[in-house]
């Protein structure tokens, strides 16, 4: 089966796309003349430049819409989820206690330069998320959230004294591709100091997906909208498999 | 628009939060730290690197012996000046490259030592004044906009970059403009020297840096004909350093708080105490504006139940700023817009809370803070949210106004970025700039009642607090979910108890300044 989708705007396959963009030049007829080439140039037709303004000295801002022929082949997409152990809290507690038979602790921190620690705190903190309890409220994980802002080896560091079973590293805010530069040496000093194998690595934010988790050599990959039972499942799941024991289908 | 909140409670709430206080100044006074002597010699006009780079003020400090640090550096650099006869700078490089010790001149007496300084505080004053006269002279020339005052950052990590940012913001609208500083550099126990390119997640605060910045926004400022103001950080281990290049270089703003760093930062909580008073003296003597950090505790904690601990927090900050001579029109006291937005009738908890505020600091510079925890990917929806957030901010008459970025939770923002969250601020201030005036609040409905429940519980919390102690309320969780212990903490080795016959002539110059 192959199922060819474009963007839809109106009409099916019409490839309506929005784009904005700042250009470094004054704002002039001419300039919006050159953000409409600019959008042919991306290989999109119809571009029509519905807004063009100054911003600053030296710098405009456009809105552009436009048509793509480009389409996708929706059936031919693979993109392997994480979520693929649906339990609740009290299953999975039950689940660890039965087949772990000890509590796992579980440490996460927002890495590098970025200080937005909403996705780390709807993971572990008691509240949760949409309703769905953090880990720090299951009976069968410890959780240590360490916060904003904490360097890759601090946290190696903290997984080696404090015997980390699944480390969680988040990372919402970027600039010039810091996420992926702090995930990228998460992974290489845990390797480095030989822990790599011991804990069952995770990383999570809004542009995380669980196909860009696996090119960092994570096992797991969380993005937006994830609810913490969904984390949780997956540590007791792979831990679990880790040890060798059967693991009930569900 | 007017809240009827019962005056004798914040009548109360500020005994409590005096209460809370007076003990913590008491140990303030007994007490200095590495940062504020190295804030004294930055004064007396010693700057500069080490060949190994090692900032000069730190590389003095770190050769002084520890009775002789408990005096104060004034005294042994003091000794030094008048032996030598050299000028601090000099001076300064001269210990820098170890062709002196400063216990070469221990027997020197202490007068001749004060006579030296003298002229050198009074010069360092001198400087400070100057620049709070020409920021004067350049408000009444190139006046502001009305308020809320349209604050945004720039933050490339490189200070060339910053420049041509600031001066964009500045033309798309913005009236200050803030410096993020590089990730981490609140915990170095030192200030960098010289311009910087390169930062994490911000742009190294220097004094070089302030320089560039400065000359750029009085640049664009004269061409816009208004005063654009520039802010950075005095938080973390070396705020007193950085209030003192912040006069030097007229900087108009500086985050100071008093609580931020030992919460957010993990510094130790009798360094910030000592340090933020020291550096808020100075900030109230040249005319620098504090902006307090109780947005952070919305961002770890829910807001909701947040907010009577956010008015503590305002409370407490007003009353240590006050004590280090901050006159109210000089005390940002922090907000933010961060209730869940999905809440019912979160606005009007919003308005209660930003009224609330208005109404018990009506003369403070309030400073708002724009929602954060819940923007997500979906830049069409933050910008709605910060739209109510702008709406919030100019019914209320708040003073400061950070805006809210379309992109918070994706990247540093954009150029574009900055111009669109301008674009929306200046739309709904325009558009509902008086609507505060015309609406006359529901006696008993939910604003009222909200922003009661608030104060009162803020009353409870901040009797709690002047029980057992702030040191002891901070132990134990008390502000932002955050625990913290006395001696625990980054830069606790640095505070050390004041001799006898400790001197430091900046201390006693501000002290004087501000009980005159």
């Amino acid at each position: 089966m192959s199922r060819i989708v474009k963007p839809y705007g109106d009409t099916q396959d019409d490839g309506k796309v929005q784009l904005s963009f700042t250009l470094p030049v004054e704002w002039s007829e001419a300039a919006d003349e050159a953000a409409r080439q600019l959008a042919g140039k991306m290989g999109f037709t119809d571009a029509q430049v519905v807004d063009g303004r100054p911003i600053a000295t030296g710098f405009s801002f456009f809105v552009v819409y436009a048509s793509t022929r480009e389409g996708v082949d929706v059936d031919a997409v693979v993109a392997p989820s994480a979520r693929r152990h649906e339990m609740s809290m009290d299953e999975i507690d039950a689940f660890v206690a039965e087949r772990i038979g000890r509590k796992l602790r579980v440490a996460g921190a927002c890495i590098g330069s970025d200080a937005h620690t909403v996705g780390i705190d709807a993971i572990l903190n008691m509240k949760g998320y949409k309703g769905d309890y953090g880990l720090e409220r299951y009976r069968m994980f410890e959780a240590f959230n360490l916060g904003s802002q904490v360097a890759p080896e601090e946290l190696v560091r903290y997984a080696k004294e404090h015997r980390i079973d699944a480390l969680l590293a988040s990372q919402v805010v970027t600039q010039k591709g810091s996420d992926i530069k702090n995930f990228t040496q998460l992974g290489e000093l845990l390797e480095a100091e030989g822990l790599r194998d011991h804990v069952v690595l995770i990383c999570g934010g809004p542009r995380v997906t669980n196909r860009l988790a696996s090119e960092l050599g994570y096992d797991a990959g969380f993005g937006r909208g994830t609810l913490p039972s969904a984390v949780a499942a997956f540590i007791a799941v792979t831990l679990a498999e880790r040890l060798r024991r059967p693991v009930a289908s569900r | 628009m007017e809240l009827k909140i019962d005056r004798e409670r914040v009548a109360r709430c500020r005994e409590l939060a005096s209460a809370i206080v007076a003990p913590v100044e008491a140990f303030i006074a007994a007490h200095s730290t590495v940062s504020v002597e190295r804030a004294v010699l930055r004064l007396l006009g010693v700057d500069g690197i080490t060949p190994d780079e090692i900032p000069i003020p730190n590389a003095i400090l770190d050769a002084l012996a520890p009775d002789e640090r408990r005096r104060g550096a004034a005294l042994a650099f003091g000794k030094a000046l008048a032996e030598t006869g050299l000028e601090p700078p000099a001076l300064g490089e001269a210990l820098g490259l170890r062709r002196f010790a400063l216990e070469q001149f221990a027997q020197t007496p202490e007068a001749a030592a004060r006579g030296a300084l003298r002229p050198h505080v009074e010069a360092a004053l001198s400087r400070i004044d100057a620049q709070r006269e020409e920021r004067a002279r350049r408000l009444a020339r190139l006046p502001q906009l009305p308020p809320p005052l349209l604050y945004v950052i720039v933050a490339s990590g490189n200070i060339y970059e910053d420049r041509s940012a600031g001066v964009a913001a500045a033309e798309a609208g913005a009236q200050v403009v803030a410096v993020i500083r590089s990730t981490g550099q609140s915990l170095l126990d030192f200030v960098p020297f010289g311009p910087t390119t390169e930062g994490f997640g911000g742009t190294y605060a220097t004094q070089a840096n302030f320089a560039i910045m400065r000359a750029a926004l009085d640049e664009v400022g004269e061409r816009l004909g208004r005063y654009v103001m520039l802010t950075n950080y005095a938080s973390g281990l070396c705020m007193p350093e950085i209030a003192v290049m912040a006069a030097l270089e007229r900087l108009d703003m500086l985050l100071n708080d008093s609580m931020y760093g030992i919460l957010f930062r993990d510094i130790n909580m009798k360094r910030t105490f000592v340090d933020q008073h020291f550096s808020r003296m100075l900030n109230a003597y040249s005319g620098i504006i504090i902006n307090t950090g109780e947005d952070n505790y919305l961002t770890t904690a829910d807001a909701v139940d947040q907010a009577p601990a956010v008015l503590a927090s305002q409370f407490i900050n007003e009353e240590f700023a006050h004590r280090a001579g901050l006159p109210d029109d000089q005390i940002g006291l922090g907000d933010a817009y961060e209730i869940n937005p999905d809440l019912e009738d979160s606005f009007l908890y919003q308005v209660a809370q930003a009224q609330l505020a208005r109404e018990i600091f009506p003369h403070a510079a309030l400073k708002y803070m724009p929602p954060t925890k819940h923007m997500t990917g979906d830049v069409f929806k933050g910008h709605l949210i910060d739209a109510m957030f702008n709406l919030t901010s100019v019914m209320t008459g708040q003073s400061i106004h950070l805006c809210g970025m379309l992109t918070e939770a994706i990247h540093t923002p954009f150029l574009g970025d900055r111009a669109l969250s301008l674009e929306n601020a200046r739309y709904i201030m325009n558009t509902a700039r008086h609507l505060g005036d015309e609406i006359v609040l529901r006696p008993g409905g939910t604003i009222e009642r909200r922003a009661h429940d608030v104060l009162a519980a803020c009353e409870s919390l901040l009797r709690r607090v002047s029980e057992i102690g702030l040191m002891a309320a901070i132990a134990s969780a008390t502000f932002a979910d955050v625990a913290r212990s006395p001696d625990g903490g980054r830069g606790f080795e640095g505070v050390f108890a004041r001799a006898d016959d400790y001197f430091n002539p900046f201390d006693e110059a501000l002290r004087f300044a501000i009980a005159s």
